[in-house]
């Protein structure tokens, strides 16, 4: 498959996910944040980073450029779309993905191997995994705090929508211990912890990651 | 040249930890007495004029643009010169 990756000003993790998206079997396609274009691409993934400095708030200015003008009709229409970190932040502004990301309650940086629950194993993100299968990925953010009123985190509970959870520490204060979440639809995942920079054994905690890019093609060919 | 303030601040039922840390600050420079800090934004918007029109265009700024209403409330007001 084809999948585009999109660089904003102030990308940071576009050409690690990019390299995820190759070794995982699919063609990684460069995309710009400021074409209305996507190429003819399968799957997009917004990738992390500090997307115009995070300024006014984090996603909010991105969530207005022109590719992601085509990434909202394109989610709309069911292609899949992942967000990680920076990128499910830009999810939420775009009303793609319900809820919030705040500043993390503990007010520091952080950044360490992250133990997850796959809570969803039915996205075209996490097929490769199975229910309830526990990963360690990198985990590294300010605003990682993932918070919704009530009624809505009832509601993603009670869907199966929470995709991911963080296990053992909860790194930045997410209610009900949420580090992912998917749309109605499934086919929009955002996460805040960092797959990508976990898909080969000589950079980070191990290859756990990889399943997040491989999912595509065995969600394609099941 | 008029203009339009929009002030955004964290909803009451918010964790507001820019506003706690400052809060936190306090006692620590000799300031006592304060209870509560939040933090939120300012936005001075110059127009040409003050009309209707152009205030339910601001409105819709501070709505869709300005704010995340899911996480913050606004308030749209004319700044007399």
């Amino acid at each position: 498959m084809r999948v585009g990756v999109v660089t904003f000003p102030g990308t940071l993790d576009d050409v690690d996910a990019s390299r995820a998206v190759r070794i995982g079997g699919n063609e990684a396609v460069s995309l710009w944040h400021g074409d209305h274009d996507l190429q003819g691409v399968d799957a997009v993934i917004l990738p992390g980073g500090f997307s115009y400095g995070d300024y006014l708030r984090c996603g909010a200015i991105s969530r207005f450029s022109p590719v992601m003008t085509e990434v909202i009709s394109a989610a709309q229409s069911g292609m899949p779309v992942l967000g990680i970190c920076n990128g499910f932040q830009i999810l939420c502004e775009s009303h793609l993905l319900p809820g919030a990301l705040l500043r993390n309650n503990h007010r520091k940086f952080i950044c360490r191997d992250q133990k997850l629950r796959i809570e969803n194993a039915s996205t075209p993100w996490t097929s490769a995994f199975s229910q309830g299968q526990e990963i360690v990925v990198p985990l590294k953010n300010g605003e990682g705090q993932y918070v919704a009123d009530a009624g809505t985190l009832e509601m993603l509970e009670a869907e199966g929508r929470v995709v991911a959870r963080y296990l053992e520490v909860n790194p930045n204060g997410s209610l009900n211990d949420i580090a992912g979440i998917c749309n109605d639809a499934g086919n929009v995942v955002g996460l805040m912890p960092h797959p990508e920079h976990g898909v080969e054994d000589l950079t980070g905690p191990g290859t756990d990651g990889l399943g997040f890019f491989t999912s595509l093609v065995e969600h394609v060919f099941a | 040249m008029p203009r339009v303030v929009v002030d955004v601040m964290p909803k009451p039922e918010i964790l507001d930890p820019q506003g706690k840390a400052v809060l936190g600050a306090l006692p620590r420079l000799g300031f006592n007495g304060v209870t509560e800090v939040r933090q939120g934004k300012r936005f001075e918007l110059e127009v040409d004029e003050v009309t209707d029109a152009v205030l339910a265009e601001v409105e819709k700024i501070a709505d869709t643009f300005l704010a995340n209403t899911v996480i913050e409330n606004y308030v749209v007001r004319v700044e007399q010169a």
